[in-house]
């Protein structure tokens, strides 16, 4: 935006700040670097504020629970590794993530593989229905979840499905019902976004490619989607956060505690009548680890996609 | 840009491949999106008790509605705790994470260090958010009250749970109109804030009177994402106490209905039914405004 206006005016400014012989352009010099400075101690006041509960919490997970409960959480000391191992153990961690991973790795490649098909037909072709169709995908994104639940619960319950596919032998407590559920709801915002990345490319390349006698598949496989990678990479990112930290549908879908994925497990921490805090700390910590690993890493990718739909790309 | 003549090229092979590449996934959204949504509004006029055959249902007209207006306790708490729930995070958080969004626009040290810090939250789901504040909120050993010495319950309490429950939230909810709003404010044409100081126009006069209008795009989708939220705060409900004493939202309301011991079908669908409505209405906004960029 205006970073070089900024810096043009910048530059003279400091100068005068420290030239004493051009007083009036320093009063006004120095108000104006007041101001940022309140700007900058404001935020930073801010980001402090906005890291603490994580901090905190991450300070929380590494302390001894009698130490805390003994000194209190403002005193200094008692560290330790064990509410890790506890927490892990209590939680049942190295099941649930892989609960996790059974259901996030297809849901997000689904989803994006779908989306893809339907952004392709509206962005390739221009159909009458290709409006509409994108206003049915998108609203179905929009929806509150637990209003559809009474239907979608029911008819789980009632679809038989052989035992290979679900041990229930309904889809309801099957991995399948609930990767179905989480495509069904993403696939809206990815093709909408899809689509307007796909709009963008140079139609030519799709002409030359007919010349080239080269099919739909063709053109969708060799075409499209190498030259989507980047909005591709993003979606991915955030799909697999959004579907690791679906909630609802998991906590209600599936009925089994072992077959809980992550996020939903977390009740595990808490016992019926006590709670060890450090515990939930340490176990909110291994949730938020996937996902933190995301921000840190993946950050662009992350940004990228979040606002790739709401600025249309 | 030459005229494509697009679907009249098609081979018999492409046209069954294009068919199936929307076919499929739209019956996958019908069947489990839009069925189950009418099939709650066509439920919510039934008497089904969820145990019988769905054929014994019978139609009771609007008796679901009645009930649940008149003699259902938590109805009207619920109404009341979604409308705090909208009115805080459309007046005070949406407002703070524009605003926050405004002050790392303007490109000051640090501005990156700062905004990574904001948008923390935002990759950490909604229940995580509630355990992590319970370390916050806890009345035995929650941080709170080790400082102040209260003994206040911030998640039991049905006087206090509720804000409680909004702190947390509003703590997400900033970081991610912030990242919304920032994005948008990167895309405004830099000559019209030029030409606003050129005219004399101070920051707040260029932000209200330039950019904030140009901005109209990411304004929508920014109350709409605020609103839709808001319907769907149900994961940090269901954390913190499943959604009772204090704490009764829709969301919840629904889904003890089904998944508790009382299986009340037509009851529950007639809550849904509410809020499908009260969501269709920004729904319909949102993709009307869309439609309209789209064509």
């Amino acid at each position: 935006m205006t970073a070089t206006a900024h810096q043009a005016n910048d530059a003279p400014r400091q100068v005068s700040t420290r030239n004493p012989v051009t007083a009036r352009r320093t009063s006004s010099g120095r108000r104006s670097r007041r101001g940022r400075l309140a700007v900058q101690g404001f935020l930073a006041l801010v980001a402090v504020l906005w890291i603490f509960p994580v901090g905190y919490a991450v300070l929380a997970s590494f302390r001894d629970y009698s130490y805390t409960a003994q000194h209190g959480y403002l005193s200094f000391g008692g560290f330790t590794l064990q509410n890790y191992k506890d927490a892990w153990a209590q939680a049942n961690f190295s099941q649930t993530m892989v609960n996790s991973a059974i259901v996030t790795i297809p849901a997000v490649a689904l989803t994006l593989f779908l989306s893809c098909c339907v952004a392709f037909v509206v962005a390739r072709f221009s159909f009458k229905f290709n409006l509409a169709l994108l206003g049915l995908f998108t609203a179905a994104n929009l929806l509150p979840p637990q209003a559809l639940l009474i239907p979608v619960y029911r008819m789980f319950r009632s679809i038989e499905v052989p035992f290979w596919f679900s041990e229930s032998g309904t889809l309801l407590n099957s991995y399948w019902g609930l990767i179905a559920v989480n495509v069904a709801f993403q696939t809206g915002f990815c093709a909408f976004v899809l689509s307007n990345y796909m709009k963008a490319l140079p139609r030519e390349l799709y002409e030359s490619a007919v010349v080239d006698g080269a099919g739909v598949l063709r053109q969708f496989f060799q075409l499209t989607l190498p030259l989507c990678r980047p909005a591709l990479a993003a979606l991915a990112t955030l799909e697999v956060t959004w579907i690791y930290n679906e909630f609802f549908w998991a906590t209600v879908l599936l009925q089994s505690g072992d077959k809980y994925p992550v996020t939903s497990s977390l009740n595990n921490l808490r016992g019926e009548f006590f709670t060890d805090n450090n515990l939930v700390a340490a176990g909110s910590v291994v949730i938020a680890l996937p996902t933190l690993i995301v921000f840190f890493v993946l950050q662009k990718q992350f940004v990228a996609g979040l606002t790739l739909g709401a600025t249309k790309g | 840009m030459a005229k494509y003549k697009g679907i009249n090229q098609l081979s018999g092979l492409d046209r069954v491949v294009v068919g199936l590449m929307v076919v499929v996934p739209t019956l996958l959204v019908v069947w489990l999106v839009w069925a189950p949504a009418i099939g709650s509004v066509l439920l919510s006029f039934t008497n089904w008790d969820g145990v019988g055959p769905i054929s014994d249902a019978k139609f009771i007209g609007i008796q679901n509605y009645r009930d649940v207006v008149s003699i259902y306790p938590p109805f009207w708490p619920a109404v009341q705790h979604n409308l705090i729930w909208l009115a805080v995070m459309f007046l005070v958080a949406t407002p703070f994470g524009m605003f926050l969004a405004v002050l790392l626009d303007r490109e000051l040290r640090g501005t990156r260090v700062y905004q990574t810090a904001i948008y923390l939250p935002v990759v950490l789901s909604l229940a995580l958010v509630g355990f992590i504040w319970q370390l916050i909120y806890s009345r035995d050993q929650g941080l709170i009250n080790q400082v102040t010495g209260s003994t206040i319950d911030w998640y039991g309490d049905p006087r206090y749970n509720l804000w409680a429950a909004l702190v947390a939230s509003s703590w997400r909810h900033v970081g991610y109109v912030m990242l919304l709003y920032l994005a948008g404010l990167k895309g405004v044409d830099p000559s019209l804030r030029e030409a606003a100081k050129v005219d004399g126009a101070n920051e707040r006069t260029t932000f209200f009177k330039v950019v904030f209008p140009v901005m109209a795009p990411i304004n929508i989708i920014v109350l709409v994402i605020t609103v839709i939220e808001s319907l769907r705060a149900f994961d940090l409900a269901w954390v913190i106490n499943k959604g009772r004493n204090g704490l009764e939202l829709l969301g919840t309301l629904v889904t003890s209905n089904v998944v508790g011991e009382a299986s009340r079908i037509g009851f529950g669908s007639a809550i849904a039914t509410i809020m499908l409505v009260l969501s269709s209405f920004f729904v319909a906004l949102y993709i009307r405004y869309i439609m309209r960029e789209q064509q």
